[in-house]
């Protein structure tokens, strides 16, 4: 069928639509989707990733959601906190927009948190990884699909000491919330089980010359834990390949050291890096599989978790609109039910949210191998099911303080 | 070149529209709109107390942000952390953006030209530095939020939008009236007499320096006052308040809007607050647009937004600054 009789098919059948008995949402006009990220600037490439992810599920769907049209709108916050409030504001108050989803770094999700709560509109965080939000500050409105970012890295802390042996670990952080909660997460679970984390260094956020720190690196470590982001992750594995520590001191770190959006930019300096995260590409399921042929069918490369945990939020947006008939007017009804959504074939996994609003997950233990000729994250161990506070009891944990740059302290520096 | 003893009869009434139309204007603005105009005159603050040093005193400074950071720090400490009510944490601001540029003008003004750009820069940073890395007062990062918004023991309250903007309406243009008579008075007007020529100043028997030091710290003062403004209205205050790129854009609002002209870079950044949040709307490529835009300011129209009206209504070329002096 030609696409112009298509599209006059489709439109005499709205026109029918239009005229018959209409249900009493088709008066509503679409659900409308907000969606910021960083757009241009220096993590544009990363917000993309996330667009796409969120665009590829609309388009699978064929822009339907609950039999309401969907439209989503995207807006552009550079990466800036600022921005990102003055687009929250845009998108709600002009747009008027049913739920969002949106975001990429973590002090950003502190900075709108508390202006959603106020316009009582849902908002899907599927990557911003603040510990707090769900934790000590949570916030009503928010929605959180993705993760915190100690999460991962509690299950991994006591598998390094266990199953990889390492007493003592050196470790290396961008100095951040995002960072110091990885490390956080890491360092107190590692030191659980026995290890000993002899000193950690604080680069700021975007470093580009790592060679101050790397010579400081202590020579008793057993191991060096990395946790960079973004434009660092692309430049530190060969920094450190080329300061000779990589032969002397395996590279272990977070998930976003080693994630696949920096992957295909890195050479072999990156192989044998381990890390934790919630996603890998390489993950053999046959959801997954058939998520990554897509991806790559549509926009030429491999989905970076970004785009797994954006494509997933589209979906979460979907099952909650169902479950409420497509009436996301009423959205008081709607926030419940976004919080009720379970999925079980993700393409990272099962996903359900714990009582404080925060996914129930897989983590995965991920190894950076080259396989015909591209770098991928094999997934060589699998915790199922692992919740932010993992084997802790969540009244205590919340008793301890958020992880800072100097929680857990450094007992063996 | 706008510094005649009175306005012309059509300037008056010219503003005297645009004053209109920002007082009855509101209620019928998209609130979104409204909030961007509420930005708009918030950055004008900022923008007019840089003009006082770019434009009238002939120091292009790259940290003004940094006073923007300070007022907007004391608020957001002084209301989430402590309480503390809205006249306070404005003087606490206004008092601590004064100290901080009477600390830095003694170090800034031994420079003039790129280098005095390149201290400003540096001494920018270190305030940044300092929100960044002094997590414990600052929350790093993380960035101070739900600041509310002002109570100053009047009849009404400033919570809602329109409102607000009154009162940043109120406080712009009180903003304006005390740079205006700073600029008008005589000691402004040996401000630009230092600007034109620092050398023929001296021997005329002016203390340069002072004149200079004191120009500093009223322009770091107000640009404090836009900072209180700023954590009030949104909210929220992080480091990229006062990143290098904040400077640079309170730079460009004074270049697009014209210099040594007050006004002119108020409508620079509105301008710039527009083009940013609207053009960002329909298209990605914004960046490129408000490029063009500094472009052809560049070459068509040199002395800004100003400047290029004044051409416009006049008919003339300015008449060169160095004349008057």
């Amino acid at each position: 069928m030609g696409k112009k009789l298509l599209v006059s098919v489709v439109g005499v059948l709205v026109l029918v639509a239009g005229v018959g008995p209409a249900p009493a949402w088709a008066q509503k006009g679409p659900i409308k989707i907000g969606y910021q990220g960083p757009m241009t600037g220096p993590a544009a490439a990363v917000g993309k990733d996330m667009a796409n992810g969120l665009k590829m599920y609309l388009d699978e769907v064929g822009h339907q959601i609950a039999g309401r049209k969907v439209e989503l709108i995207v807006e552009d916050n550079q990466g800036q906190p600022d921005l990102a409030l003055t687009k929250l504001r845009k998108l709600v108050e002009s747009d008027k927009v049913h739920v969002m989803a949106g975001g990429l770094f973590a002090h950003i999700g502190y900075a709108l948190a508390p202006k959603v709560d106020e316009y009582k509109v849902p908002m899907l965080y599927p990557v911003m990884a603040a510990d707090d939000l769900t934790q000590r500050k949570p916030a009503k409105w928010v929605v959180r699909t993705g993760w915190t970012g100690s999460q991962p890295s509690h299950p991994f802390g006591e598998w390094v000491f266990k199953t990889l042996g390492y007493k003592k670990v050196v470790v290396i952080g961008m100095d951040y919330a995002f960072g110091w909660e990885v490390v956080g997460g890491f360092q107190k679970s590692f030191e659980e089980a026995g290890g000993q984390v002899i000193q950690k260094l604080w680069p700021p956020l975007n470093t580009a010359d790592f060679a101050p720190y790397l010579a400081q690196i202590r020579k008793d470590a057993d191991a060096v834990f990395a946790l960079m982001v973004a434009v660092s992750s692309l430049r530190f594995p060969k920094q450190y390949q080329d300061a000779g520590l990589k032969a002397r001191f395996p590279l272990i770190g977070g998930g976003t050291t080693f994630d696949e959006f920096v992957l295909p930019s890195l050479g072999d300096e990156a192989i044998g890096g381990i890390s934790p995260l919630i996603y890998s590409a390489a993950l053999d399921t046959p959801v997954n599989k058939r998520f990554v042929k897509e991806y790559r069918a549509k926009f030429g490369k491999v989905p970076s978790y970004y785009s797994e945990t954006y494509y997933t939020a589209g979906r979460w947006i979907n099952e909650a609109a169902k479950a409420i008939g497509g009436n996301v007017e009423d959205n008081e009804r709607f926030l419940a039910a976004l919080r009720k959504v379970e999925i079980t074939d993700a393409p990272r996994g099962p996903i359900k949210l714990d009582a404080y609003g925060n996914p129930i997950q897989n983590i995965y233990i991920r190894k950076v191998e080259k396989k015909d000729g591209e770098l991928w994250n094999t997934v060589i161990q699998t915790f199922p099911a692992v919740s932010q506070f993992w084997k802790y009891k969540p009244d205590e944990f919340l008793k301890q303080p958020v992880y800072s740059r100097d929680f857990p302290p450094c007992k063996y520096c | 070149m706008i510094r005649l003893p009175l306005l012309p009869r059509h300037r008056q009434i010219g503003l005297g529209i645009i004053l209109l139309l920002l007082i009855v204007s509101p209620p019928f603005l998209s609130s979104f709109l409204l909030s961007l105009l509420t930005q708009a005159l918030i950055y004008g603050v900022l923008a007019m107390s840089l003009d006082l040093l770019v434009g009238y005193l002939g120091l292009p400074s790259l940290g003004h942000a940094a006073y923007l950071g300070l007022g907007a720090y004391s608020v957001g400490v002084l209301t989430t952390r402590y309480g503390a009510n809205s006249w306070l944490a404005l003087a606490v601001g206004l008092l601590l953006a004064m100290a901080v540029a009477a600390v830095f003008g003694l170090v800034a003004l031994r420079a003039t030209g790129v280098y005095f750009l390149m201290i400003t820069l540096a001494l920018g940073m270190v305030i940044w530095g300092l929100a960044h890395r002094w997590v414990s007062m600052t929350q790093g990062d993380n960035g101070i939020s739900g600041v509310p918004r002002p109570d100053l023991g009047l009849p009404w309250s400033f919570a809602k939008a329109i409102p607000f903007y009154y009162l940043s309406l109120v406080a712009f243009l009180f903003a304006l009236w005390v740079l205006w008579v700073i600029v008008r008075s005589p000691f402004g007007q040996s401000l630009v007499g230092i600007r034109e020529s620092e050398s023929r100043m001296r021997t005329l028997g002016y203390n340069v320096w002072l004149h200079k030091y004191i120009g500093f710290i009223i322009a770091g003062t107000v640009g404090g006052f836009s900072g209180v403004l700023w954590a009030y209205y949104n909210g929220f205050v992080s480091p990229a308040n006062m990143e290098l790129a904040t400077s640079v854009e309170a730079l460009l609002m004074v270049a697009l809007g014209g210099r040594a002209t007050l006004l002119g870079p108020a409508i620079g950044a509105a301008a710039i607050v527009f083009l940013k949040n609207l053009v960002s709307v329909y298209t990605h490529r914004w960046v490129l647009i408000l490029g063009a835009v500094y472009i052809g300011t560049i070459v068509y129209a040199p002395e800004g937004i100003a400047g290029a009206f004044t051409q416009l209504t006049k008919g003339v070329k300015p008449e060169p600054l160095r004349s008057k002096v």
